[in-house]
């Protein structure tokens, strides 16, 4: 046992030692302990650097509001984690842990200079000095600031861990097992509420589980006994869910909360057995009792962060839950009796302790208890200053004056190796105001307390102000019961015997002889902002909370500002002259403590991160090497490489045998929407640009659609399947968004129409076979059929039959090409490719991909809507005059295509380019100039498509241009990094400019 | 996250919901009688107000039904649900 240890409690299992390293040196401890505690027990204070100055820095705390202790855990593995407090990680055997802000070592930190320097890094130090000169930021400010940050390490590999989500839902959720939480779970599960329980430590019981003082009793028993009892008889309950380990991360609109679960982070590293790490709970809860308890405050005056310096509770459950005394010679500096308790229990430990208090008087039974203990008490004193670079060794303290504005008489100087720190009590408000509740101001202990109104939810406990014993449990109790509606029970006749506290002082900065700009007096500990930088940020004009708290950076650390707010508030109040309820609170956002990446994601990594969409022919894609290109969710064949082909090579090889004889491509991707109803043709008439009522049966259109504003948003061919049933075609892309858009103006603008939208993408696989010899495939495949042009004409579509299979082919072409498009049921997809393949062996069929489809089109100035298009393109933009119906009364974005703005004549307009040099290809994207000379060079436009032709020998592109419809001829230039490449605006439609291949 | 009660489902999480916009802006009959400047009211404008709110929402990973919401964007409270072609409650 190491000298620290100076008491057994039943929390650390003293017989079970277990051996970790901090800063890589060996180390013991006990089951039970944290690393905090562990550590503590072995004399270890110092345990990081503050992040300004680098100041020394000791453990403060025991909980999630610990600013100093901030650790790196099992550095130089797949599993290391940056930001965790030392005060929260339950100790493990082999545990490696390393302090986060002290490059080089926390004993002798190069960024300490930054200390003796601080008179020159005030408020807003960051902005005003690292500004300029501007060429200093790269090289110099940002690698400085970055090296002495002291944020931890990132691991570099895929976390290994797994992770996991779980939804429930329950009547009934109570955040917080302390006191009043299990009194709010039992009163719930025994009123036959499915109820569930979450506390973040491993053991239920607050700061109650280890109160054992003659001043605080509950139906004559310690405190602590009587919740024992509770907690056992809790246990039994049915529908009561306990969890532990579990903290709350945030609180949602309509009580949705997330919680994260540790569920083997207390395991040893080799114990773990590849289970799952952390689950994060989605709970949805009807009711939702908050009972998070309260934080102790600490006290700001001169060089109040040595380590040492912690918080008074902190210092009472380090000796009575985990057996271990921070000092020898303690001091305790107080404003409240809550400190008192301290006192007592170190005292009856037999360790020295001296009190100092800014009151002038209490005469409550623990600082009479205390008294009578022999406990020394400073009256109206404050402690002017602090000594020792490690660890605290001594204090200076002087008298407070009447008002306690000011110090009086003379110093006296104490020596100490602990000094403990209470300020009074912040109720834990983060749960209430993330989920939108608005907070009170309650002056007599400067405390701002919930203002509930949201009839589900509520707050017990010290996290609702209540700080005495009998209001815990009286409050809490009625308040349940009201919330439930549930009638009397067991809580109602309980007898509570406590000290109350009476006199109260607050001080929010405390006064010094020595003048206020030699003071370092730290409010936000682990963003190193002091009192000084907070009136220096008033002065300068500052006077919003939110914009001083950036300014001076307090509050925005890890801890979010748990230790700090009121602080910061309370001195911009006494500075301002201004009342501390007026000013308002700065807002607490989720989460509530950080949350890992892992927990957030879940299960939803590697392939199940999205979802993966194949085609039925997806496998003989595969067999025949293609290449993948990813379109939305799905993979399509972007290429299919013979030997060791490259891309180029490929698609010229491809899209040369798709003109000179056969290729083909997998279409099933395209959306597919089956539009039924005997108002089939009005609707078409609305959402496309062009005329429907007029299509024949047995035909196929082009049609285009359009955003209300006039721009166009997809494209595809609509087949009339009979007199009141239409397939419609989409862009694979667009498909869920046309079929979604369809719908709300189905629903919202044309409920009078009788029409009904059906998805049907994935019930059909589509091969499209094009080419010269694409007919006699063709009619390979369905010998019965005529496929003269008069019998099956460009345009059209009719069934065919493969065995007894129904499919649909149309004639249409996407290439420019003959061709045609087979449909059938998505599980006969891959036999109906399969057949294709064979029936065009004798022809050379050649399997093509998207890119080849994207050049084969571009030949032919066929636009792909999302690449030549960016949804600032109407038609008339596009040169597609022609699609645009004069005669239509209405249709979706008709009257955007004559508003001011789409008039004009300098528009964006698509139009074809032509490199001066045939063989030198543009890079789409490339921007468009017409003019060098005049500087700043103006862009006049940009390339959108751009493939070297093989079918013509030169490189072809697409582009949109200002004013491009009036510039056929003229030359323009594509400014790159190296050179400029001439260029001459062409028509968009590069090949067979009369359609005569269609009918070839 | 909101819990939404979808006039053809029931309760159901926000994330199978989105949001159309602002409520009962109706497509004008006849858009080429329209000036320039009636028809960007149209296409355009809308309140963004905080406060009592007329939504338009959808359950698109659900019944994909549109309906109307009256939401107070101030605190995200849910005043009514009412189907398409229903009028709003008086508030
Ligand atoms: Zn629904």
């Amino acid at each position: 046992m190491t000298k620290f240890r100076v008491n057994k409690t039943k929390y650390v299992d003293q017989t079970k030692s277990v051996s970790f390293y901090f800063d890589g040196k060996s180390y013991h401890g006990f089951e039970g302990d944290t690393l905090a505690s562990a550590l503590l027990a072995n004399g270890v204070h110092l345990v990081g650097r503050s992040f300004k100055y680098h100041r020394p820095r000791g453990i403060m705390s025991c909980g999630s509001e610990e600013p100093n202790a901030i650790c790196q855990i099992n550095e130089d593995t797949d599993i290391t984690e940056p930001n965790v407090r030392a005060t929260e990680i339950e100790l493990y055997e082999g545990l490696k842990a390393s302090s986060q802000n002290c490059w080089p070592s926390v004993k002798f930190d190069i960024g300490g200079i930054n200390n003796l320097i601080s008179p020159f890094i005030p408020a807003g130090f960051y902005y005003k000095t690292f500004m300029w000169p501007k060429s200093f930021w790269k090289k110099i400010y940002e690698p400085l600031i970055r090296m002495s940050a002291g944020l931890g390490k990132s691991p570099t590999k895929p976390d290994p861990e797994l992770y996991d989500h779980k939804h429930v839902h329950f009547d009934v959720l109570v955040i917080g097992g302390g006191i009043s939480g299990i009194i709010a779970s039992k009163i719930a599960a025994k009123n036959n509420l499915k109820t569930i329980l979450i506390e973040d430590k491993n053991i239920l019981g607050g700061s109650t589980i280890y109160q054992k003082n003659e001043n605080y009793k509950i139906n004559n028993k310690y405190s602590s006994e009587w919740l024992n009892e509770e907690i056992a008889e809790l246990k039994k309950l049915d529908n009561l869910t306990i969890k532990t380990r579990t903290s709350l991360a945030a609180y949602h609109s309509y009580n949705y909360l997330l919680a994260k679960e540790n569920i083997s982070d207390h395991i040893p590293l080799d114990k773990r057995n590849g289970g799952i790490r952390q689950r994060l709970w989605k709970i949805r809860a009807d009711k939702v009792i908050v009972a998070t308890g309260a934080i102790e405050r600490p006290l700001v005056f001169n060089n109040n962060d040595r380590p040492g310096i912690m918080l008074s509770n902190s210092v009472k459950k380090y000796l009575d839950f985990y057996g271990v005394s921070c000092g020898f010679n303690n001091v305790i500096f107080t404003n409240n009796d809550g400190a008192y308790e301290t006192a007592v229990s170190l005292k009856e430990k037999g360790i020295s302790v001296e009190i100092i208090d800014i009151r002038k008087k209490s005469n409550s039974k623990i600082v009479k208890n205390a008294e009578k203990l022999g406990v020394k008490i400073y009256w109206n004193s404050t402690i002017v200053n602090t000594y020792g670079h490690r660890k605290i060794n001594s204090i200076d303290i002087m008298n407070l004056s009447e008002d306690g504005s000011n110090v009086v008489g003379d110093k006296n100087r104490i020596n100490c190796d602990c000094l403990a720190l209470s300020g009074g009590w912040t109720p834990m408000v983060h749960m209430h105001t993330q989920s939108g509740g608005k907070l009170d101001f309650r002056e007599i202990d400067q405390t701002f307390i919930p203002n509930e109104i949201d009839e589900n939810h509520i707050n017990v406990g010290s996290c609702n102000g209540d700080f005495e014993l009998d209001d815990i449990i009286k409050n809490t109790n009625n308040k349940v019961k009201n919330f439930l509606k549930v009638s009397e029970n067991e809580f109602d006749n309980t007898s509570v015997l406590n000290s109350k506290e009476i006199d109260k002082r607050n001080i929010w900065l405390l006064p010094n002889y020595i003048s206020e700009g030699k003071c370092k007096s730290f409010i936000d500990f682990q963003n190193d902002s002091t009192a000084k930088d907070i009136k220096l940020a008033l002065r300068e004009g500052f006077k919003s909370i939110e914009h001083v708290k950036r300014y001076t950076t307090t509050g925005m650390a890890t801890d979010q500002g748990k230790l700090s707010n009121m602080h910061a508030l309370g001195i911009i109040a006494d500075t301002a002259g201004v009342k501390m309820g007026t000013l308002g609170t700065t807002t607490f956002r989720p989460p509530f403590t950080p949350l890992t990446f892992g927990s957030i994601v879940g299960r939803n990594v590697g392939k199940f991160f999205d979802i993966v969409r194949k085609t039925s022919i997806h496998e003989w894609h595969s067999q025949n090497n293609a290449k993948y290109e990813n379109v939305g969710q799905w993979k399509r064949p972007w290429y299919y490489p013979i030997n060791d082909e490259g891309l180029h090579d490929a698609v010229q090889r491809e899209s040369k045998a798709a003109r000179d004889s056969a290729g083909i491509l997998d279409a099933s991707t395209l959306g597919k929407i089956d539009i039924q109803g005997t108002d089939a043709s009005e609707f078409l008439n609305r959402v496309y640009t062009n005329a429907w009522s007029k299509l024949e049966i047995g035909k196929c259109r082009y049609g285009l659609m359009l955003n209300e504003d006039g721009m166009v948003y997809d494209d595809g061919v609509t087949t009339r399947l009979g007199e009141n049933h239409y397939l419609m075609t989409t862009t694979t892309g667009g498909a869920a968004n046309v079929l979604s858009k369809l719908e709300d103006y189905l629903q919202t603008e044309w409920p009078e129409l009788d029409v009904y939208l059906t998805s049907v993408t994935d019930h059909y696989s589509t091969a499209s076979i094009c080419g010269p010899n694409s007919k006699k495939i063709l009619k390979k495949i369905f010998p019965d059929k005529d496929f003269s042009d008069d019998a099956f004409p460009h345009m059209s579509y009719q069934n065919g039959k493969i065995d007894e299979i129904i499919c649909r082919i149309m004639r249409i072409s996407f290439t420019g090409e003959l061709s045609y498009e087979i449909n059938i049921e998505s599980q006969y997809g891959k036999s109906l490719w399969e057949k294709c393949i064979e029936a065009g062996k004798e022809f050379k069929i050649t399997p093509y991909g998207t890119e080849t489809m994207h050049l084969l089109r571009a030949e032919k100035g066929f636009i792909i809507v999302g690449q030549d298009t960016d949804g600032t393109m109407t038609p008339i933009d596009l040169q597609m005059d022609w699609i645009v119906s004069k005669k239509k009364y209405d249709f979706i974005g008709k009257r955007s295509l004559y508003r001011s703005d789409t008039i004009r004549e300098d528009r964006k307009q698509l139009v074809g380019l032509l490199t001066d040099d045939p063989n030198e290809i543009l890079e789409e994207g490339a921007q468009i100039v017409s003019d060098m000379s005049k500087k700043p060079i103006e862009m006049i436009g940009h390339v959108t498509s751009s493939y070297f032709s093989p079918n013509l020998k030169k490189s072809i592109a697409l582009a949109v241009v200002k004013s491009g419809k009036t510039m056929k001829g003229q030359k323009l230039i594509v400014p790159m990094e190296n050179k400029n490449i001439n260029v001459t605006v062409s028509d968009s439609v590069f090949l067979d400019k009369e359609n005569k291949r269609i009918n070839a | 996250m909101f819990l939404i009660n979808c006039p053809y489902c029931g309760e159901r999480d926000q994330s199978e919901f989105s949001c159309g916009g602002e409520a009962h802006i109706v497509r004008p009959k006849q858009p080429t009688e329209l000036s320039d400047d009636q028809w960007a009211e149209y296409l355009f404008m809308r309140k963004n107000i905080k406060g009592v709110q007329f939504e338009r929402w959808n359950h698109a990973h659900g019944c994909r039904k549109w309906f109307n919401m009256v939401r107070d964007t101030s605190n995200d409270k849910i005043h009514a649900i009412y189907k398409m072609g229903e009028k709003p409650p008086v508030e």
